[in-house]
């Protein structure tokens, strides 16, 4: 189960430097429990465009009033995995 | 990868934590198509606005309406009109319910023991001069006597081209009724005779605004980069107008490619199911639109454009700072 939670977070990671066009990162490098809002600056809507590319990819929906408590990378690759998994 | 804490120091990051998460999700609602002043250059009713839609007279919808638009996520209601305190049931239903700002003339009282912390902002147009031209009275003298002092009340003052050389006195004129002002500029939707911004005026004003916020700090809620921004239309070297505008109504928004914009934003016409295109009138040329809170709006959602430097980030961030305040999500 580890494993595959590694592998979203390292997606998800990627898609985020993708979309948003984050400099000098690469999906290895990117901190996954670096604060997305505190630290990286993203706010609501760039979560907006992340979450549609991650309900493209894996059919889950993320709810935006759970917007709030998705503060990292692992968080929101923890939250795909039980999405998947129910 | 620039990350926010390596761009600022302490004292910066504690102002950055103190409004990054503060996700304000603001709707616009005309309370009512009246109002007791006929301004010239009132873009509600220059552009026909007030007879856009029919006001919806029974309460008991208004109240229902702000309850959904809650459930929409809105957390700032943001009144306008016409006059909204013409109709202090509508005022309430909301302000009952959510975070809510009323725009006014400051003509009709609010009384505080029904509404203790509802923020006002008064409109200003100018010196007595400008006020009797533009608005027909001298609104200021009685806007001041009813709310001088008051914590929750500050004045929106408008600009204008005559006003170049004036705004000390006037600045003087707020803090002495112990009250703060936001400034912002003119938009002459009307075209009145001699309103028009010419760019040298611009320029002037910008220094004229620069200069007033550092005189009084205490009374005037600013920043420089605002000054920058609303002055030139340009927000790192891109102009202002309809591709960039945060505050369109989300549903109507059918632009492509599809800007930064205001999370579910729309702007209610007072028959509680009428849009407006945005937060001003549709009439309004995008490309000289002067907009205050749009402006304001445009930088604090291009929020990762302002990470490219220290200075970037504590301009986008004095820009938060003071939309939160002015909507009372932090104290002045
Ligand atoms: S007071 Fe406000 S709503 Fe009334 S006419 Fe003047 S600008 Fe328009
Ligand atoms: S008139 Fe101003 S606020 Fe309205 S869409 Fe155009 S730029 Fe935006």
């Amino acid at each position: 189960m580890a494993v595959e939670t590694d592998k979203i977070i390292l997606r998800i990671a990627e898609i985020m430097i993708n979309e948003l066009k984050l400099e000098d990162v690469t999906p290895e490098t990117f901190d996954a429990d670096i604060d997305l809002v505190d630290e990286v600056g993203i706010d609501s809507m760039d979560l907006a465009t992340v979450a549609l590319v991650l309900r493209d990819e894996y059919a889950v929906r993320i709810d935006e009033d759970d917007y709030p408590k998705l503060t990292t990378v692992r968080l929101i690759g923890e939250y795909i995995r039980k999405k998947l998994a129910a | 990868m620039k990350t926010v804490s390596s761009l600022l120091d302490d004292h910066w990051y504690a102002r950055y934590k103190r409004i990054s998460k503060l996700n304000i999700r603001s709707s616009i609602y005309d309370v009512t198509n009246r109002c007791n002043l006929r301004c010239k250059g009132c873009f509600f009713f220059s552009s026909g606005e007030h007879e856009a839609a029919k006001e919806e007279m029974d309460i008991t919808r208004w109240e229902t309406f702000v309850d959904k638009e809650m459930a929409r996520g809105v957390n700032l209601a943001i009144l306008i009109g016409g006059e909204p305190t013409l109709c202090m049931d509508r005022v309430e239903a909301f302000y009952r319910r959510l975070p809510t700002f009323c725009a006014t003339n400051g003509i009709i009282k609010v009384p505080r023991d029904r509404f203790p912390d509802m923020m006002l902002g008064i409109s200003l147009w100018g010196d007595e001069a400008d006020e009797k031209v533009l608005r027909g009275k001298d609104a200021f003298s009685i806007s001041s006597k009813n709310y001088a002092g008051d914590p929750h009340t500050y004045y929106l003052y408008t600009i204008t081209p005559k006003q170049l050389g004036k705004t000390e006195r006037i600045i003087k004129k707020i803090r002495d009724a112990g009250l703060k002002v936001h400034m912002q500029l003119l938009s002459n939707d009307e075209g009145v005779d001699g309103f028009h911004w010419r760019a040298e005026e611009l320029a002037q004003i910008r220094c004229e605004m620069d200069d007033v916020l550092d005189s009084y700090p205490d009374t005037v809620i600013s920043s420089k980069y605002y000054h920058e921004i609303i002055t030139t239309g340009k927000m790192m070297g891109r102009p202002f107008g309809w591709m960039e505008c945060p505050s369109v109504t989300d549903p109507l928004d059918k632009r492509e490619p599809k800007p930064r914009r205001l999370t579910n934003f729309i702007r209610w016409a007072s028959d509680l199911n009428t849009m407006h295109r945005c937060c001003t009138s549709e009439t309004r040329d995008c490309s000289t639109c002067k907009d205050g809170a749009a402006h304001m709006s445009w930088v604090m959602v291009n929020k990762r454009a302002h990470m490219q430097s220290t200075r970037d980030l504590q301009n986008w961030i004095e820009i938060y700072e003071m939309f939160a305040k002015l909507y009372q999500f932090i104290p002045w």
